[in-house]
């Protein structure tokens, strides 16, 4: 390794071009994942290049209908800033550990980390979201669902950085994002479901945590539920408990849980169904 | 490496940290900085609590190196502040303190919401101390301290 340990670039011009040159070091956004390995030995980085100066990757805003989170975005700002255009991924971030967690992670670190249990992931991929991945090469839009690869595995290469997300977003979208752990604070998710109902694009979109070893894009799920709102594609028909039923059945059914300390399988599978009930019925409530 | 970091308002040249340090261990172990308690390492606890550039974070979760060119203040720092101060008081005169281990890191938590939401409601206040462990007084007394501190400050 050449130059300084950390180096703190501040623009993202800098950013990809020191990640090109030094693909081994680690990047640290808010710490929160990283530090942990660092304090507990199981990580002692060489060298560490700190994104948390660009501030590129700091800015949100809504252009032609679609909002852009830059990667060093805050759970806390998400929580208190974009309430009214992305409820769901707002009510993500507002699970996400505690007050002092919030105000440091950030949704780029959530995505670098890629766990099955990140609590954007389930709404970013109901939302129908893309992810930014930038390089000294440019820049592509990789789709949520396809993002993940495993447990802390992404399609993000070495030479890659996490710019941003792109949400499509409008007054038509009915979203709900539910998640089960064993306290309100500090908890990671034991099982998550988002739900998105899009009434401008005829659209279902369902996400699913920490029931996987990715977070999982339930997509026969989705297309149940439209089949059903709009049958032949025609006008809208109003949802019945049924309905509502045989969708959160095959919600279940695209879950692939696994017993580990957190929560058995049996017992995520019976949790995504409820959820996945709940938050179809909160959607199309305000639509009957 | 070498860092100029500026705590309590004081700038401080700190040798030879190591890139992985925390900035809660040169608190602690270089600059002898002992109000910011070293507990579980892994952000869950909020015994470590500081304002950085005034909002509350573990500071366990933060690279010294991260720190540098930002505004520090440790319970340390908060001693003439008027919120802590009545902070600490309604803390004691509720006897929301047993042990005092968790007590700088409430401190410090409660100062940057009660800075930031003067009037916050109890269940506003229970979900700011939501990353706050304490395993002495089950909470009660602290939440009702920083109520106490509220009407102080009111007056």
């Amino acid at each position: 390794m050449s130059g300084p340990e950390l180096v703190r670039p501040e623009t993202l011009a800098d950013l990809v071009a020191l990640r090109a040159a030094h693909p081994d070091r680690t990047l640290v956004a808010g710490g929160t994942d990283v530090m942990v390995g660092v304090n507990f030995g199981r990580l002692r980085p060489s060298g560490v290049i700190d994104v948390g100066r660009v501030a590129e990757l700091r800015a949100h805003e809504v252009v032609d209908g679609v909002l852009r989170i830059g990667a060093g975005v805050t759970f806390g700002r998400i929580e208190t800033s974009l309430a009214d255009v992305v409820p769901a991924l707002a009510t993500a971030a507002r699970g996400v550990g505690s007050p002092q967690i919030r105000a440091a992670a950030t949704i780029g670190g959530n995505l670098g980390t890629a766990s099955p249990a990140g609590d954007a992931h389930p709404a970013l991929i109901a939302l129908g979201a893309s992810i930014e991945l930038a390089s000294v090469d440019g820049t592509r839009l990789v789709p949520a669902d396809a993002y993940f690869l495993g447990p802390g595995r992404s399609v993000r290469t070495e030479r890659e950085v996490v710019a941003a997300v792109r949400i499509p977003v409008g007054d038509g979208i009915r979203q709900e994002f539910a998640k089960i752990g064993t306290r309100n604070a500090m908890v990671i998710a034991v099982a998550a479901v988002a739900v998105v109902v899009d009434l401008e694009r005829r659209r279902i979109g369902v996400g699913l945590g920490s029931v996987g070893p990715t977070p999982i894009r339930a997509a026969r799920a989705e297309a149940l539920l439209a089949a059903a709102l709009w049958p032949d594609g025609g006008e809208r028909v109003p949802p019945t408990a049924e309905t509502i039923a045989a969708f959160a059945e095959e919600v279940r059914r695209s879950a692939r849980p696994i017993d580990d300390v957190r929560g058995t399988a049996a017992y995520r599978a019976h949790a995504v169904q409820v959820m996945a009930r709940r938050c179809a019925t909160w959607c199309l409530e305000e639509v009957r | 490496m070498r860092l100029e970091l500026d705590v309590n308002g004081q700038v401080h040249t700190v040798e030879d940290v190591a890139v992985w340090e925390s900035l809660l261990t040169v608190l602690r172990d270089r600059l002898a900085l002992y109000g910011s308690k070293n507990a579980c390492e892994q952000g869950e606890c909020g015994s470590c609590s500081v304002l950085v550039d005034g909002e509350v974070v573990c500071s366990c979760l933060v690279l010294a190196g991260q720190a540098e060119g930002r505004s520090v203040v440790t319970v340390e720092g908060l001693d003439a502040d008027p919120i802590a101060t009545e902070v600490r008081c309604a803390l004691v005169a509720a006897g929301g303190v047993q042990c005092g281990f968790c007590t700088p890191g409430f401190v410090v938590t409660a100062t940057g919401l009660l800075r930031d939401q003067p009037c916050a409601s109890e269940p506003a206040v229970r979900e700011a101390l939501a990353g706050n462990l304490c395993r002495c007084t089950g909470y009660s007394k602290i939440v009702e301290a920083i109520a106490r501190a509220q009407a102080e400050l009111g007056r």
